[in-house]
């Protein structure tokens, strides 16, 4: 089920599109396989390819518990997940309906996950079934029975036999043997194909790209004579004539990054941040950027705030164990009114958590994880196409009102890829030159205006500018301030900010109604999701509107009247909340979700939550129904 | 004189600075205390190398030394206990015009900042790093320092300090990529102000332990060093800290070291029946970090925004 329909324009031809193929509206399609067999380079490769065509596409990795997963266990599933459809996708969508397997043994955590129902067809290489080993042998085969059993329809295929044929080493290009099956199952352009395998392997010659392409060829032949599912789904995503772009959210926020006119990324290892690093340090020498990895998480803010101090712009890229570590420096950018950007990617916490799966857990520590009170702006991209234009938002603010501005991403943006428009550059994006003019030495370096709060400060190298920034309670002139009254001013002017921030935004719209039984929030990455299952709902008649926070410090006005127009108002998010029926559990301790908490305290609206972490992107599908049993308890 | 335009001369006229020029907010300190030596040989050195004081930034971390910064007149960031360091190494990441000089102790570096420590000696980045060292925390009153000797009553160890002292020297020196060690006491103007020149003329993170005193917290530690000048090592060397013959007739124990003898600087470091005070190594040839991370500054806008589009490019439809 896909929302957000575009018409079609510019529907890309394709070369291969049989007589025979069915036209469906939408699939989801899961490659499994062991760590190390290239299952995700196939599924990327795969989302790319239907991107480029211009299918909606929302891709999520799939990825082991573990570094060195034992060979065929359930723990060392890796994989991806395709979500693609004839027009817009937002999210991971519910159950597959097409798995490609290399072994028996990765799916049962699949199953476990709830990612597959009756009917899901399973394409599984059958190489088990002979294996020397007898133990293996009676795995795959009790494997095989208990598939069947749980309504999968399993189709057994000579893969590895056939990959044989091509290469002595199946592990190493199976994967894209894969990739000619599914490109043939689903109509796909295998020119378009074989351009991004060509681009895949640049860099090993020519010779390994043929050997890909022919692997291509002979897994998309394979799949013609051997697999009887042909299907085509017809491309409808056209971004109303622009220009379209895929990636995923990491590098979406690296591109920003970069379009920000950022210079510095001072960052420290941590999943699933990192790979926003890794695609900067690779683009940066282009715009004249510098990475700089830290000793730690500490020194690595601390080095981002120096250069921002020194007039430069700077940001920091972590996840949630190194934003706890980061929160002192945040405390001294809040006091010292430094401009920093803190990308947060969040993951599952506390501690270290699930580090490759997704929560929405560090909304509270970001706005109140400072010890004393620290105002600042949290703000939370949607799309992968926000997680681009964030970045400059979060530059501008947090030059604008000398402020650090906290970004929360999360795995499923990291890690997710979507095509969205490609944006328009703008030269003002990238800043003015650092002011090395002199400063007027009447304008004390704290100038705070008495009602915004707002104030310019001198950078080093300005005559006559010179200050000593301070993490002490201080006077406009950054003097230490002995006296009670500085400390109170003080605090005020930069709680004032975010009131004159506030008064800048806009009203968020309401998505579907403007007044109802049920008005739904959320907040991040969810929105695809819980768009999808309220479009569903309304459908069917129901009451159910959706509202999605982009601000949550400060909040975006209108809320308390925006919320009085319904019956009940309920959060969705991926953190904690105890459910209001658990053992224990009344009233006067439930402990809500974070958003819900904040919604609560700031509106005295009594705001609902429900919310799950399970680590992994919410579902369309459970969440129809937890707003079908929550629009239930409403009407009865 | 002739062909000297006016108005140049003028501007070299408007452009001295005074040792005021490098002063701010009055010290305050403990009477007694080796703080006021440090910070006016450091206005002293910046007058004798005209520094324009908008060029230069203090940076500190938390402690009575990183108070520091509060008495110059030029920038200054006093940051977070520890965090000096990396607050500096930021500061020149992108700025390699600016100077950068550091005011920590031993309890900020040598205790909560030693990761950042044996990292930003590492980095060597050009700055000059100050390590006020009285093996004492006194702005909390009196506790044990990483640098305190065995023995020494403090507050949390009033029965007396029950490990070995940490040895700052021996540590630096033993860090890959250091470029310039130097140990000097408070109470020498003198070489304190030959070594503080020396390391600012060093490019590359010039540390230098100060041996400082402070009479109301750890009066024990430099009292005997001050009273018994033969248990302080004199270095000297054609290419170390010069040392004319007013300090040469104050200390007994002296010895010709060559500062690019790493073997040797780590030999005077680890004896421990003598002080050394001098240049222990140096080594102008280590890289230095904002080589690399100051590359690119002098990209425009037009060469940026085509390398943002190139990378659009890459990942569109």
């Amino acid at each position: 089920m896909t929302t957000h329909s575009e018409q079609s324009g510019n529907v890309v031809p394709m070369q291969d599109r049989g007589g025979d193929a069915l036209r469906i509206p939408e699939h989801i399609v899961e490659i499994v396989s062991d760590s190390g067999e290239g299952a995700q380079k196939c599924g990327q490769t795969f989302g790319t390819i239907s991107g480029k065509m211009g299918n909606g596409v929302w891709t999520v990795e799939i990825i082991p518990a573990e570094i060195q997963p034992p060979a065929r266990s359930p723990a060392g599933a890796s994989g991806i997940r395709i979500r693609l459809g004839s027009s817009r996708v937002t999210n991971m969508g519910d159950e597959a309906d097409l798995v490609v397997a290399f072994n028996e043994q990765v799916l049962f955590s699949r199953i476990a996950n709830g990612a597959y129902k009756e009917g899901t067809i399973v394409l599984l290489d059958n190489k088990w079934a002979s294996d020397p080993q007898e133990k293996i042998r009676q795995q795959y085969a009790a494997a095989v029975a208990e598939f069947q059993e749980h309504g999968l329809v399993v189709h057994e295929l000579p893969l590895e036999e056939e990959c044989l044929k091509l290469v002595a080493n199946p592990r190493r290009g199976k994967n894209m043997f894969v990739l000619g099956m599914i490109c043939q199952i689903y109509s796909r352009d295998t020119d378009l194909a074989k351009q991004e395998i060509a681009h895949t392997f640049a860099a090993k010659g020519d010779k390994v790209i043929q050997a890909n392409h022919d692997l291509f060829d002979a897994g998309y032949r394979f799949a013609a004579e051997q697999v009887p599912y042909h299907w085509e789904i017809p491309p409808q995503e056209t971004g109303h004539g622009r220009r379209m772009m895929i990636s995923n959210g990491n590098q979406a926020v690296g591109l920003g990054v970069m379009a920000a006119g950022m210079e510095l990324v001072s960052m420290y290892p941590i999943t699933p941040a990192t790979s926003a690093s890794h695609y900067i340090a690779e683009v940066f020498d282009g715009v004249g950027g510098f990475v700089h990895q830290a000793e730690d998480e500490i020194a690595a803010i601390g080095f981002a705030l120096g250069a921002s101090f020194a007039g430069k712009t700077a940001c920091t890229i972590t996840s949630g164990p190194g934003m706890a570590l980061k929160t002192e420096m945040i405390g001294l950018a809040v006091m010292a009114e430094i401009p920093i950007v803190i990308i947060d990617v969040q993951r599952g916490g506390p501690s270290t958590g699930l580090p490759t799966k997704v929560e929405q857990a560090d909304l509270l520590s970001s706005l109140y994880g400072e010890p004393g009170d620290a105002p600042k702006v949290v703000i939370a991209p949607a799309t992968i196409e926000e997680c681009f234009h964030y970045v400059i938002l979060a530059r501008r603010l947090a030059e604008t009102f000398r402020i650090p501005v906290i970004m929360l991403t999360d795995a499923n943006l990291a890690t997710g890829v979507q095509p969205y428009p490609r944006p328009e550059l703008n030269e003002e994006w990238l800043g003015a030159p650092v002011d090395q003019s002199p400063w007027d030495p009447s304008v004390p370096p704290y100038d705070w205006n008495e009602e915004t709060g707002l104030s310019q400060r001198p950078i080093p190298g300005q005559r006559r500018g010179e200050y000593v920034l301070t993490g002490l309670a201080h006077t406009n002139r950054s003097k230490v301030a002995y006296d009670s009254d500085s400390n109170q001013r003080s605090m005020e002017y930069r709680s004032r900010k975010l009131a004159a921030l506030h008064r800048t935004l806009k009203r968020p719209q309401v998505h579907g109604d403007d007044e109802g039984d049920l008005l739904v929030v959320g907040w991040g990455s969810t929105r695809g999701a819980i768009e999808e299952a309220v479009d569903l709902l309304r459908s069917e008649g129901r009451r159910v509107s959706s509202l999605h926070l982009h601000f949550l410090s400060p909040l975006e006005p209108g809320l308390p009247e925006i919320f009085g127009r319904f019956k009940q108002v309920m959060t969705v998010e991926i953190n904690y909340s105890d459910r209001a029926d658990a053992p224990l559990i009344t009233p006067e301790n439930r402990r809500y979700a974070q958003l819900a908490m904040v919604l609560r305290a700031q509106t005295l609206v009594d705001v609902d939550c429900w919310s799950v972490v399970y680590g992994h992107p919410l579902q369309p599908g459970m969440l129809y129904q937890a707003i079908e049993a929550k629009l239930n308890t409403l009407n009865n | 004189m002739f062909g000297l335009k006016a108005d140049w001369s003028l501007d070299v006229f408007e452009r001295y600075f005074t040792l005021g020029d490098y002063a701010g907010g009055e010290a305050r300190w403990c009477p007694g205390c080796g703080d006021f030596a440090v910070l006016n040989t450091v206005h002293r050195v910046l007058r004798d190398a005209q520094l324009p004081p908008e060029k230069t930034v203090a940076v500190s971390g938390i402690g009575c030394s990183s108070r520091l910064p509060h008495y110059m007149g030029t920038y200054g960031f006093h940051g977070l206990h520890g965090r000096a360091l990396p607050l500096a190494n930021g500061v020149k990441a992108r700025r390699p015009d600016l100077d950068v000089w550091v005011a920590t102790g031993d309890g900020d570096c040598f205790s909560i900042g030693a990761g950042p420590w044996i990292h930003s000696i590492r980095y060597n980045m050009d700055m000059v790093v100050l390590v006020f060292d009285n093996a004492i925390y006194g702005l909390t009153k009196k506790q044990t320092s990483p640098t305190s000797p065995t023995g020494m009553t403090t507050n949390t160890h009033p029965h007396g300090a029950p490990l070995p002292a940490l040895n700052p020297l021996t540590v630096t020196l033993g860090i890959s990529n250091v470029s310039f060690v130097a140990q000097v006491v408070d109470w020498n103007p003198p070489m304190l102000y030959e070594t503080i020149r020396a390391a600012h003329r060093h490019r590359g993170t010039s540390f230098v332990r100060i041996i400082q005193r402070c009479p109301v917290f750890s009066d024990s530690f430099c009292k005997p060093l001050q009273e018994d000048a033969s248990r302080i090592l004199l270095l000297h060397h054609e290419d170390g800290i010069p040392v004319d013959d007013s300090v040469r007739r104050l200390f007994e124990n002296q010895r010709e070291h060559d500062p690019a003898d790493w073997l040797g600087a780590m030999e005077i470091a680890r004896d421990s029946s003598r002080v050394p005070m001098g240049l222990l190594y140096r080594n102008p040839d280590a890289v230095v970090y904002e080589d690399a991370s100051a590359r690119g500054l002098d990209k425009t806008n037009a060469e940026k925004l085509a390398a943002i589009e190139s990378a659009l490019d890459r990942f569109s439809i």
